[in-house]
């Protein structure tokens, strides 16, 4: 195979690798946004919490509860830390977030903001802001692939088929269930959606769960590959609200699309010219909006 | 006599500062059809939203089957009075095909009616089901929006202008519709500003002004007070 080729191809596929994770954070940005018309800034460190409750969960729990030799391993962390992150979540807008709706969007983004800071400020007290390892990965998914044009290793693959996975499930839930009827009836008019006899502030906090779930298992899926630190999610979230943003605000299609095919674009750019590989995204950015001021997928508001 | 199935008393409404009902007083017996008559502006959307519960604040009475809706919240009072409410703008979901927009509202009651009724009733959405719902024209939009809250099982329809701005022939669909409803013994509260639409329906007329009911005819007694009605209607 033509060497360039196969450079492109394995920076593709490593970009893809990133792109799957921004869609992941993306598309639970989207549903909140698309709802609630919060922009939860603590996303990002949501996602690390929950990289740092799958470390707990197989180093740590054990000992606390005088168990030393429970270890809570990836697949059952792959179940638990989201639910245990979109019941953090839910009890963050029921009894938070709720007291701002109404008043300027300044207000929750303020809050939000402010509580990942006191989430990254819980994980450098109690770990340290250098990395820390996931001694975790189950063995099936040790070692490599060989793809043809390169060596991968196996956990990589399996988390961009669980997150693309994960994505379609998503769509398909909003837009081809009765749920997500309700939820895009309550996006477009809330007041008529409760008229009907529909609760939608329970709605909209079980929404907030599911988008912050979708955050705790993007970081159980990163525990393994990236290194986990209390700031891992700091570095990720400016990307993902350019992307967001490019994808056009609230589109679940548009998160998705856009996140892959800018992880894709990345890994490609590092081929030709390494230094550009970080500001292409919002390069591409500012090209869309002169075109297309409300994103790809975005409706003309 | 019986408790009337809707009994409004002494209703005041508020959006935010602005008080905008000053005390209805109003009742509907079951299987009959009032209307809301008056100028723009008057208060009768305002009346029906505070049944519904969505204005900012109201006090006052509102009696189901005796029961006090009043401190209900919103999504509470559609199923607790089997009601179905049909908005003066119709809200129509665009982010919804006509078939979600449809099944959206969740039933309030048994013996709501089929598709095949639905269907029969208003032809022109048969063939529509999986069109966006701001792709309809505004006749089939609000054909949509009676429809979907016949499904549920509603026993009480308010209806918000829904002949305004629509073709006579959908006009004459809609008043076939209100007339085989009272017939299979629904009630309804119509507020109309097309008066030949709603008078030969209707058993009783209330004629709003400023969040007040101002008067009340019986049908039998529209004919003697027509010039009376006339004043207050125009403009
Ligand atoms: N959201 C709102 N905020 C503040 N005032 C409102 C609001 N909606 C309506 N009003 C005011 O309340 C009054 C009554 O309005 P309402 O919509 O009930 O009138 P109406 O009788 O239905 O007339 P029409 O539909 O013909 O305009 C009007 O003066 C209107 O300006
Ligand atoms: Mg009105």
């Amino acid at each position: 195979m033509n060497p360039m080729l196969r450079l492109i191809l394995a920076q593709g596929m490593l970009g893809l690798n990133n792109g799957v994770f921004y869609a992941m954070l993306s598309l639970g940005l989207a549903v909140i946004f698309g709802l609630l018309d919060v922009v939860n800034f603590a996303h990002g460190a949501l996602y690390m919490s929950g990289a740092f409750l799958a470390i707990i969960l197989y180093s740590y729990i054990g000992t606390w509860l005088g168990l030393s030799w429970l270890h809570i391993g990836f697949w059952a962390a792959l179940v638990l830390v989201p639910l245990i992150v979109a019941c953090f979540g839910m009890l963050f807008e029921r009894f938070l977030l709720r007291w701002l709706y109404g008043l300027d969007p300044i207000y929750s983004l303020l809050l939000t903001f402010g509580a990942a800071l006191v989430l990254q400020g819980i994980f450098i007290n109690g770990f340290g802001a250098s990395g820390t390892p996931y001694p975790g990965t189950p063995d099936q998914l040790q070692g490599i692939v060989n793809l043809g044009f390169m060596m991968f290793p196996k956990f990589r693959l399996f988390t961009i088929i669980f997150s693309i996975l994960v994505c379609i499930g998503v769509w398909f839930l909003i837009e081809r269930t009765r749920i997500g009827a309700v939820l895009r009836a309550g996006t477009e008019n809330p007041d008529l959606v409760r008229a009907f006899g529909i609760n939608v502030s329970r709605l909209i906090t079980l929404t907030f769960g599911f988008g912050t779930g979708l955050a705790g298992l993007a970081g159980v899926l990163a525990a393994p590959i990236y290194s986990v630190t209390p700031l891992m999610g700091d570095d990720l979230i400016i990307i993902i609200f350019a992307i967001v943003v490019i994808g056009g605000m609230g589109s679940i299609m548009g998160a998705v699309v856009t996140s892959l095919g800018l992880g894709l674009l990345e890994g490609v750019v590092k081929v030709f010219y390494a230094p550009a590989a970080n500001t292409v995204v919002f390069i591409a950015m500012v090209l869309v909006l002169l075109v297309r001021p409300s994103g790809l997928f975005g409706r003309q508001r | 006599m019986s408790t009337p199935l809707l009994q409004l008393r002494d209703l005041h409404a508020w959006y935010g500062e602005s008080h905008i009902l000053h005390g209805i007083d109003l009742e509907c017996a079951e299987g009959q059809l009032i209307t809301l008559l008056g100028r723009n502006g008057a208060g009768r959307t305002t009346t029906l939203r505070a049944i519904m519960g969505m204005v900012d604040r109201r006090t006052g009475s509102i009696q189901l089957h005796g029961d006090e809706f009043i401190d209900k919240p919103t999504h509470r009072i559609a199923p607790l009075g089997r009601i179905g409410y049909c908005p003066e703008e119709r809200g129509i979901f665009s982010k919804l095909t006509v078939g979600e927009n449809l099944m959206l509202p969740p039933m309030v009651g048994p013996g709501g009616m089929g598709l095949e009724e639905i269907f029969t009733m208003f032809p022109n959405l048969r063939d529509v089901r999986n069109r966006m719902g701001t792709r309809l024209s505004g006749g089939e939009q609000q054909m949509l929006a009676m429809a979907r809250i016949l499904r549920t099982g509603a026993r009480l329809l308010l209806l918000d202008e829904i002949t305004e701005g629509l073709a006579p022939v959908i006009v004459k669909v809609l008043g076939e519709a209100i007339r085989s409803l009272k017939q299979k013994g629904y009630t309804i509260v119509l507020v109309e500003q097309n008066f030949h639409f709603a008078a030969p329906l209707a058993n009783r007329h209330y004629v709003i002004e400023h969040g007040r009911v101002i008067d009340t005819f019986s049908a039998e007694a529209l004919g003697a007070n027509m010039d009376r009605l006339n004043q207050y209607l125009s403009v």
